[in-house]
């Protein structure tokens, strides 16, 4: 190839492109926006967990002084739901409510005040219903189910697949081991709630702002919803205050506030207090877990049995890939010859779990490496070695048909290994100290779009003007993770300019092509992917036109930084731009990405898991545990991320800073918990975010394995470095004090249940023991790919 | 059958306004406000000053950090009428993109930002611990932020950006 | 958005003023409002008409030190003024210094702390979780929901300064219609959720007198899941003095663990005259662990906080003993 970047851009720890308005508090985040007129919506949510609405009556709201609308169910009766097989949602409750915060009715009116009060002023009468608050009682047959017409149970999706013959390895195994686990739910809690102004502009389009990490399915559903043809409607994405999955649904907000600015014809603006968005939830599902493997004398794993019972709330969201995800990557970073996975998510009156920083994967990663650990103990191996034993080979394909490409994982391991001293400090620390060792991968970007077509899932376009300036067009939403410089960086790669050189205009849907969103990890590899195609093609135009109109062989004529090398003369940027827009009229090129279609089977399920690459991830905890409070102090984390080539290595580090922060908070004290159906606290107080002295040095490793599909061999890295913390610090839990916390979070209480339990002569152990009374029906066979047969 | 039972008590009812006069960003404004408005609000939605942020607003993330005479606290607890006569410095007083204080041409150089909701909250607060202790150890950073949540950075880079700027090493 | 519900405000410059205000109906007192606001915004006065802020009225903070070294501190001194003064004994500055966040520490008082409400996860929840549950009795409902059996509020007394200042032997001076008094901290309390201050809602605490500590060691440590912003889930405040080795006029102090702050008496005469041993220790650490019986209503378990109570004791002897 002609054009092979080596300009230095990529690889350069830089600042965010808007870092500096970030710190001088300029970014404009969607409750920042104010327009004349504009009204303040709120909503009235429900009380009850489960009823029925009886009656409501909004007129001593309506007839307040200064509202200007009361929205009703029966104003937004259009079903919707993130996944085309998941349409059980309303803006505002029809009917019934299922969980407490469901938004029942909406007001606009002149402030913040009077809406309030308006809102205290409806009326609804209900009928409550009997209350599904846990999976147990999901199982069970009700008259009157959460969705859809009794009597039935409440499940919401089960799957059930054998890949190769498990029983077979089960009986070929020298070992076998069984645990349960038990995986607490817990809150995104981004920093900023969520919320979103709608307007009409003056050619009567509606125009809607959000805190969305999905700006193009927000689009499609305020289309669905509001009947309003999409072309007549522009989504913007604000720069968002954290989103870590939370903001990758559409809300009842979005939808009202847009409804209300077209029935008043005012601008709307609806914020979310704390409260609203722990009802909104969509985070990390609890999940139970079983899992059975086969283990030859060295530790060989000979079949793995996986079961997840999955608590998924009061909706479906992306519940149906959040359940698969409980069993598909397991095989993504150990050799698993026979495999069969049986999940099943249940629908309980609490609020709609979904996606949160690693959809699905912590929990069953959690148990799997505490499982193997506890193996590598029974066979008398050490935790690196069975790790290193069922290492996934790179480029390889697994045994549910997921391919595999680069894997820096072995390095990943070493690294870790070595910069920890884990070997010399493992079982010789002084008492109340350990450590513990995991891994993990993730997906660089689903490989499948939500809703089904063979269009690209990341588009980006460039454009050029005759001062030079190159301008990024992507759908791309920075919520924080720094797609925007991310574009930069690789489109100045590739022309030979700086990141600050260029204009990125992103999130938009009038002005930017598709990108599906910032979920999935997608967006390094996908839009960047986009982005360096349209970078070549744009290259190609100017250098073509150079060669030309300097009577040149195209061979000859190269970018170099900020200039075109054109045999012995280097012609700026600028006028080589300006010869190229001779050529060729207005210069623009196009970039598109769509995921190869080989990386993936063909059985039912198979559309969940597969990636063009996966990054990974390991993970060496030191802790330092007070036996007598069971407190779990964490005293260092190294951490090793295969990142396959870091775009920008400033920016690698703070999400591994990050997912270590995040992982630390689920694994000790993070937890969406509940009375019955009612949130245990459902505010920053009462919810544990941990402060910045909880925060333990990071030694951040970054391993490259220049992934070949990759841009620039670039894979993910803001979701994997979180899965490998949790078990880590519970596997060096164990090291420091000789027992096993089998639930996530590791709470002082559970550690001395388990203390206890070990002094009474016990294993040491606290976690779960029973599974729900639920018969998954016979798995599905799958023969594995021809490798492995 | 059950009727919605729900608060119906004090927020029934208008209140007057007050006059106030506020010294923001070495700046005098004379308002009129709602006796019941917080200082956030009258930051953000009198004065339009937006860098501001809230995310609770019950006192628990620290996201509404404001100074108020030189010392940190949070604007979403404060009412406006009480912080009648005083000095308020906002992130608008600390600098801007085109002339940056120290400290947020540090924030900026280390990544101490990434979805940048904190930051500003984050900036005064170290703006507030350097005016007070000009070269505090780590602890001393740690400790003055820890009532300032911050959900994407795991802190650690932001500790950095202020050593840098206590240490001089901040252009 | 989550707004104020409609009140007035009122900021006199004189206690008199004050006192008069506050007879008023639904009148709330407020100083640093770091209690109060919260409480307002989530809708748990229904009752609030009035903000009476003590805020304007002059004369109500600082520190200061009398010849015989009794220390005066004015209500409004701010937390983190006490946790930072040097005038101040160092148990009192532990205890400040572990007071929320350093925001709050900043704006909150040592008035405000010491009367800061009783709290419980049934009570200090947002306005639509309360309305989902059955409203409590500190709610205006029938019961209450940690132990439904009697009709007590077990809300939780959630003051740091208080355990630290009744290990003291520190003093309160109250201002009322009727003029003033002066009491000691631990009579400031009752034990009621419901209303948890034995003092009349227009009087107010205007002061605090802690004696010359004459070589008393004193020190105060706390149970939260963080190190910063979290209430207290136990609270251990002990003083002593050691003569001869042994133990002279001891105080040991539990907060956190009932709707006032317990004085564990029973410990206090186990200890007094007798040498500071580690068998001691432990044993006092016992006894204060089955003097209390902490309830469901607040972070972690009520058994978990309970057996808490005699690690978190033996500790601070121990320090204590150490020093």
């Amino acid at each position: 190839m002609r054009i092979d970047p080596h300009h230095g851009v990529v690889g350069r720890a830089a600042p965010r492109t808007d870092a500096l308005a970030q710190a001088a508090g300029g970014l404009v985040y969607v409750d920042d926006l104010s327009y004349p007129g504009m009204l303040h919506g709120s909503i009235l949510r429900s009380p009850h967990a489960h009823a029925r609405i009886v009656s409501m009556d909004v007129s001593a709201a309506a007839e307040l002084d200064g509202v200007h609308a009361v929205l009703t169910g029966a104003d937004l009766p259009v079903a919707y739901g993130l996944l085309p097989v998941a349409q059980d949602e309303h803006a505002l409750a029809v009917d019934k409510v299922r969980q407490v915060g469901d938004a029942v009715a909406a007001v606009a009116a002149d402030d913040p005040d009077i809406a309030q009060r308006a809102i205290e002023l409806i009326d609804v009468v209900y009928e409550p219903l009997p209350v599904i608050a846990t999976m147990d009682d999901a199982v069970e047959v009700a008259d009157e189910p959460i969705h859809g017409d009794g009597p039935r149970d409440n499940r919401h999706r089960e799957v059930s697949l054998d890949f190769g013959d498990v029983e077979a390895g089960f009986g070929r195994a020298d070992h076998l081991r069984e645990d349960v686990f038990f995986y607490q739910g817990n809150n995104h809690a981004a920093l900023e709630p969520h919320g979103a102004v709608a307007l009409v502009e003056d050619d009567g389009r509606l125009r809607l702002w959000s805190a969305t990490q999905v700006p193009h399915y927000l689009h499609r559903i305020v289309a669905k919803v509001l009947e309003v043809p999409e072309h007549r409607i522009r989504v913007t994405a604000n720069p968002t205050g954290g989103g870590f999955g939370a903001k990758t649904d559409v809300f009842a907000h979005e939808l009202v506030a847009a409804k209300l600015a077209l029935v008043t014809g005012r601008p709307v603006k609806i914020v979310l207090t704390r409260e609203e968005v722990f009802y909104a939830h969509r985070g990390r599902h609890p999940v139970l877990m079983w899992i059975k493997t086969g283990f030859t004398a060295d530790g060989e794993i000979t079949a793995m049995w996986f079961k997840t019972y999955v608590d998924g709330g009061a909706y479906g969201s992306y519940g149906p890939a959040s359940l698969l995800y409980t069993g598909q990557l397991q095989t993504t970073t150990y050799r698993i010859p026979a495999y069969r996975f049986q999940g099943v998510r249940f629908f309980t009156n609490k609020p709609a779990c979904g996606p949160k920083r690693g959809h699905g994967t912590p929990q069953p990663r959690f148990g799997l490496e505490v499982h193997l650990d506890r193996a590598a103990d029974d066979l008398g191996l050490d935790p690196v070695t069975i790790r290193e034993r069922n290492l996934v080979r790179p480029f390889s394909t697994t045994v549910n048909h997921l391919r595999i490409t680069s894997c820096g994982l072995a390095e990943c391991i070493d690294r870790v290994v070595e910069a920890s001293d884990f070997h010399a400090k493992r079982r010789n620390l002084p008492s109340g100290r350990g450590v513990g060792l995991a891994v993990g991968a993730y997906m660089s970007g689903a490989g499948l779009p939500i809703y089904f077509n063979d269009m690209p899932q990341s588009e980006v376009l460039l454009k050029v003007d005759r001062g030079g300036l190159v301008t990024v067009y992507s759908m791309a939403a920075d919520c924080g993770q720094g797609s925007t410089t991310m574009l930069a960086t690789v489109v100045g790669e590739a022309l030979g300019l700086e990141p600050s050189d260029l204009a990125v205009i992103t999130a938009d849907t009038d002005l930017t092509p598709i990108d599906l969103g910032s979920y999935s990890s997608r967006v390094t590899f996908m839009a960047g992917n986009a982005a360096l195609e349209a970078a070549m093609r744009l290259a190609d135009l100017i250098l073509t036109a150079v060669a030309d109109e300097l009577e040149l062989d195209t061979d000859d004529v190269t970018l170099g930084r900020g200039v075109v090398v054109a045999g012995d003369r280097r012609v700026p940027w600028v006028e080589a731009v300006r010869m190229a827009e001779a050529r060729w009229g207005l210069l623009t090129a196009a970039g598109s990405y769509k995921p190869p279609k080989d990386i993936r089977g063909d059985y039912k399920g198979a559309g969940v898991g597969p990636s063009p690459a996966y990054s990974y991830s390991a993970c060496v905890a030191q802790v330092d545990c007070d036996p007598e409070t069971g407190f779990v102090g964490v005293d260092k984390i190294w951490l090793a991320h295969d990142i396959g080539r870091a775009i920008n290595p400033l920016l690698v580090r703070g999400q591994i800073e990050g997912s270590v922060h995040m992982a630390l908070g689920e694994t000790l004290m993070e937890e969406q918990a509940f009375r019955g159906a009612l949130h245990d606290g459902p505010s920053l107080l009462d919810y544990k975010i941990p402060t910045a002295l909880e925060m333990p040095p990071v030694e951040s490793i970054l391993v490259e394995s220049i992934d070949p599909e990759g841009p620039f061999g670039a894979k993910e890295v803001g979701q994997g470095p979180l899965l490998p913390v949790m078990p880590a610090v519970a596997n060096a839990v164990h090291d420091a004090l000789g027992i096993r916390v089998d639930e996530v979070p590791l709470r002082p209480d559970k550690v001395l249940a388990a203390l206890r339990d070990l002094e009474r002569g016990g294993e040491g152990r606290f976690g779960p023991t029973e599974l729900p009374p639920y018969e998954f029906r016979r798995p599905l066979p799958v023969d594995p790919p021809p490798e492995l047969r | 059958m059950v009727g919605s039972r729900r608060y119906d008590g004090s927020t029934i009812g208008r209140s007057t306004l007050e006059p106030v006069t506020l010294h923001v960003n070495g700046i005098e404004r004379r308002l009129f406000v709602a006796s019941h408005r917080t200082l956030l609000e009258t930051l953000r939605e009198d004065l339009g000053l937006t860098g501001t942020k809230h995310g609770c607003e019950l006192g628990e993330c620290g996201a509404c950090t404001v100074l108020v005479d030189g010392v940190p606290i949070l604007s979403c607890l404060a009412l406006t009428l009480d912080a009648d006569d005083a000095e308020i410095v906002t992130i608008e007083g600390v600098g801007s993109v085109g002339n940056p204080h120290p400290l947020q041409r540090s924030f900026a150089d280390h990544g101490a930002a990434q979805c940048g909701y904190c930051t500003p909250a984050m900036v005064l607060t170290a703006k507030a611990l350097l005016d007070r202790v000009p070269h505090p150890s780590d602890a001393d950073i740690t400790e003055a932020i820890a009532g300032n949540m911050c959900r994407c950075t795991g802190y650690l880079p932001i500790v950095r950006a202020i050593a840098a700027v206590a240490a001089g090493e901040a252009p | 958005m989550l707004r104020l519900p409609v009140v007035r405000h009122v900021a006199p410059t004189s206690l008199d003023e004050v006192i008069e205000l506050l007879a008023g109906d639904g009148a709330m007192l407020a100083a640093g409002g770091t209690d109060l606001v919260p409480n307002l915004k989530r809708r748990q006065y229904p009752e609030a008409k009035t903000i009476v802020s003590l805020r304007r009225v002059a004369g109500l903070d600082g520190v200061s030190v009398a010849d015989g070294g009794t220390i005066r501190i004015g209500a409004l001194t701010t937390v983190a003024r006490l946790a930072t003064d040097d005038a101040v004994p160092e148990a009192l500055r532990e205890a400040a210094g572990a007071v929320a966040s350093p925001q709050l520490r900043n704006r909150g008082t040592v008035g405000g702390n010491l009367c800061v409400d009783t709290r419980c996860h049934w009570l200090n929840v947002p306005d639509t979780w309360r309305q989902a549950a059955e409203p409590c009795l500190k709610a205006g409902g029938e019961m209450c929901w940690v132990a439904p059996a009697k009709k007590i509020c077990w809300a939780v007394s959630s003051s740091d300064l208080a355990p630290a200042m009744i290990a003291l032997d520190a003093s309160v001076r109250l201002v009322g219609p009727d003029g003033e008094r002066t009491a000691p901290v631990g009579e400031l309390y009752r034990d009621d959720g419901l209303v948890h201050l034995a003092k009349a809602p227009n009087e107010i605490l205007v002061e605090v007198i802690v004696p010359a500590p004459q070589g008393r060691r004193a020190g105060y440590r706390k149970l939260r899941r963080r190190g910063s912003i979290d209430f207290p889930i136990l609270g251990v405040a002990a003083s002593f003095r050691l003569e001869d080795g042994r133990v002279n006029d001891p105080r040991l102090v539990l907060g956190a663990v009932a709707s006032s702050p317990v004085r564990v008496t029973a410990a206090e005469e186990l200890l007094a005259g007798r040498p500071l041993t580690d068998a001691l220790i432990a044993e006092a650490a016992e006894l204060a662990g089955k003097s209390v019986r902490p309830m469901s209503n607040t972070d972690l378990t009520s058994r978990y906080r309970k057996r808490m109570v005699p690690v978190f004791v033996r500790r601070l002897l121990e320090d204590l003993a150490a020093d």
